[in-house]
């Protein structure tokens, strides 16, 4: 049976999303409790706090030098990897990824495509293009192969399907595979799944992966996984294709042991996880199995925008974990569906609007709390809070305003009535004079105080001004003790 | 202009400050583990029984006798061996054994007998050094050893000379210069293929092996009762 795949835009409904989400009692509970068992093991991976401090110090360090040398990486890494016989693409966007992908299959006139995880292929949509052209792409990541079944987008970057019980999964299978019977049995329902997906690895033309990190210095394309689906994926069809965003290269191989660290304990509280697959070149002759051809797509699709502005450039040194997410409590409460993008969560807040512009996710830099949790646990210390701060601002400047940087969807959420609210707070809060009059009459006008206001009543006490100000308050206690005030 | 000159330009075009590489070999020595020899065995076995894998403790001399007991206790249908000289030294040994697997050597190219390839119960294979730190066994497969061998067999039997364990990931990686030339593909296993993406549940087998043994070959001077008897 053919899996199916949708394609969902929703992003600029987010408020809409988020507040079904917050209705589903279900999906609530499924997320707290995965949430505080990722926050739990997270914790417990990290026992000694000095090693921890250090480790995200040399994390940020590595990550930080390897973008400041990002174009002449690229080069040397697109060097190193022809020489070890790796074919290299460039795409600048969606389109052009999908283009070249569909190229390669279309030469080897490929049929089935099976993909290990990757989040950059969910970027760039490729199963709904692949499809369109007669081209089965089948997901092989547990996770992502229950959520393709179920015709939805994965809710986590580690985990897709956690918004999802093992009756809602077991109830998938009995319906969508043939002679499928009902389990609950989580070990029956992997092998359900290891058996439908075997096949595919025998019969699949093409095999796509990710990649976790790409090293310059050794042409090494680097994944990380506890399945053992990447690596089929990697080694069985008889090619391979690797996508990565631009980003995702590092200068020398030992940059990949810290950073490897770091990103399984935290994104899973897992020392090391099952499968650190290192590839470097399509099987050599004499060699008996693996792809006889590799490619790299290489993408942009806004990546360079953030690269341009040296605050911004930051995202880029996400390592995807999803740590972020996991601590985050509004992803935590309404799951990743809700941000109608590819990455959710913290990293998704800062990171959408690059690859989406600022028009499609106006609402996302405004959808947290601004409390920090997700900076305090970021492996690569990313200052998350600073970035959403930095976007608000972008997505309210006025379109039209010169700026170093420009941002795609500059301006998409600027409001004239915001605008003057605020420009009109700062005349109140810059003179002393207009500062008082502005007092006296709140205070005394405090009945007129609308019993409705916008985005704070729906859960909240109505706001309302005390019968006097703070200055005449502390007037009047100073004349009570004599002193002027 | 192409997408590649397209790419790179806007990223040349970015400012840019000349950063420090961290200090790698500073971190890690900080933090090095100071076990002595035992205490470093006994650490990696427990990772790795920690991660559902079974060690077989023997020595040069008498491994694959150690490993044929094994194999008439846990009867396989079939194994696939490589076509180097474990290979078959362990081949010898099975020759006539009681409850001794059907043998398939890898000796042709994969493109042939894939679906055969499927089919086959168990793979053995030998691995180039181990990380005590994570429980890890670091693979190199070459025109001897396939890539496939650890991957599709449902039970893979690594032979790992324990004399060959680092402490850590980095102090392996710069021990054995890795950097001046890598395979074509290399590999660090830390137990058999597992997932938990149903309801944060752990199950083995997810797509590659269930089963992890590792027959470990201790020096002549460990002592193998000592070693066990902490290691469990």
């Amino acid at each position: 049976m053919r899996a199916q795949t949708v394609t969902i835009h929703r992003s600029r409904a987010f408020k809409d999303n988020a507040r079904a989400a917050l209705a589903d009692d279900k999906l609530r509970a499924s997320l707290r409790g995965a949430m505080d068992f990722l926050m739990d093991k997270r914790l417990a991976a990290f026992p000694d706090e000095e090693e921890l401090a250090a480790l995200r110090a040399l994390g940020e360090g590595i990550r930080r030098r390897c973008l400041s040398r990002l174009p002449e990486l690229l080069e040397q890494l697109e060097q190193q990897l022809a020489a070890n016989g790796v074919r290299v693409h460039w795409a600048e966007t969606p389109a052009d990824a999908n283009r070249i992908i569909h190229d390669i299959v279309e030469a080897r006139r490929g049929k089935l495509v099976v993909k290990g995880k990757s989040m950059v292929s969910e970027e760039i949509e490729l199963n709904h293009y692949l499809e369109a052209r007669g081209v089965e792409a089948v997901e092989s990541d547990m996770g992502e192969y229950i959520v393709q079944l179920a015709g939805e987008k994965p809710t986590h970057i580690i985990m897709p399907a956690i918004h999802k019980t093992k009756q809602d999964i077991a109830l998938l299978f009995h319906e969508r595979l043939p002679d499928t019977p009902y389990t609950e049995d989580v070990d029956e329902l992997i092998q359900i799944g290891r058996r439908v997906l075997r096949r595919k690895y025998l019969d699949a033309d093409v095999g796509l992966s990710g990649v976790n990190f790409a090293v310059a210095e050794t042409g090494t394309l680097c994944l990380v996984e506890n399945e053992g689906n990447g690596r089929m994926c990697t080694t069985v069809p008889d090619v391979h294709v690797a996508v990565t965003g631009i980003e995702k290269v590092v200068e020398k191989l030992e940059d990949v042991v810290p950073l490897y660290s770091l990103l399984t304990r935290s994104a899973i509280g897992q020392l090391i996880t099952t499968y650190f697959n290192m590839i470097s070149g399509p099987r050599k002759p004499g060699e008996k199995d693996g792809p006889r051809e590799v490619h790299l797509v290489l993408l942009d699709n806004g990546r360079s925008q953030a690269y341009a502005d040296e605050q911004l450039r930051k995202t880029l040194q996400c390592i995807r974990c999803g740590a972020c997410m996991n601590h985050c409590p509004v992803y935590t409460r309404i799951g990743g569906h809700a941000y109608g993008t590819t990455y959710p969560g913290p990293i998704g807040e800062i990171i959408s609007p690059h690859l989406l512009g600022l028009a499609d996710t106006r609402d996302l830099p405004t959808a947290s709390s601004l409390c920090g949790a997700c900076a305090e646990v970021c492996p690569v210390r990313i200052p998350i809070p600073e970035m959403l701060m930095r976007l608000r601002e972008e997505s309210q400047r006025p379109a039209g305003e010169p700026v170093a940087h420009p941002l795609a969807g500059q301006g998409a959420a600027a409001s004239a009535a915001e605008r003057a609210a605020w420009t009109g707070w700062r005349l109140v809060n810059a003179s002393p004079a207009l500062y008082r009059l502005f007092g006296w009459t709140a205070t005394r006008l405090r009945r007129l105080t609308p019993a409705k206001q916008p985005g704070w009543t729906q859960n909240h006490l109505p706001l309302t001004p005390a019968p006097k100000t703070l200055h005449e308050l502390v007037r009047e206690r100073e004349a009570e003790k004599g002193r002027p005030a | 202009m192409s997408a590649r000159d397209a790419i790179l330009a806007k990223l040349s075009a970015a400012p840019r400050q000349a950063l420090v590489r961290p200090d790698l070999a500073g971190h890690f020595q900080r933090f090095a583990d100071r076990d002595g020899e035992i205490a470093r065995l006994r650490r990696w076995a427990a990772a790795m029984r920690a991660a559902k894998t079974e060690i077989l403790w023997t020595r040069e001399a008498d491994w694959d006798a150690a490993l044929a007991g094994w194999l008439a206790a846990h009867p396989q249908p079939s194994l696939l061996l490589p076509d180097a000289p474990p290979g078959r030294r362990l081949a010898r040994r099975l020759e006539g054994a009681e409850n001794a697997p059907r043998l398939v050597c890898f000796d042709r190219e994969l493109d042939g007998w894939k679906a055969e390839l499927f089919d086959i119960a168990a793979g053995f294979t030998t691995v180039r050094c181990g990380i005590a730190a994570t429980g890890t066994l670091v693979l190199w497969p070459d025109e001897a050893q396939p890539r496939t061998m650890s991957l599709v067999p449902p039970l893979h039997i690594a032979l790992f000379d324990a004399a060959a364990l680092y402490p850590d990931f980095y102090s392996a990686m710069r021990g054995e210069r890795w950097a001046d030339g890598m395979p074509t593909n290399a590999l660090l296993i830390s137990g058999p293929s597992k997932t938990a993406d149903i309801q944060q549940t752990l199950a083995y087998g997810a797509h590659g092996p269930r089963e992890l043994l590792v027959v470990a070959l201790l020096p002549p001077h460990v002592d193998m009762a000592e070693l066990e008897g902490e290691a469990r």
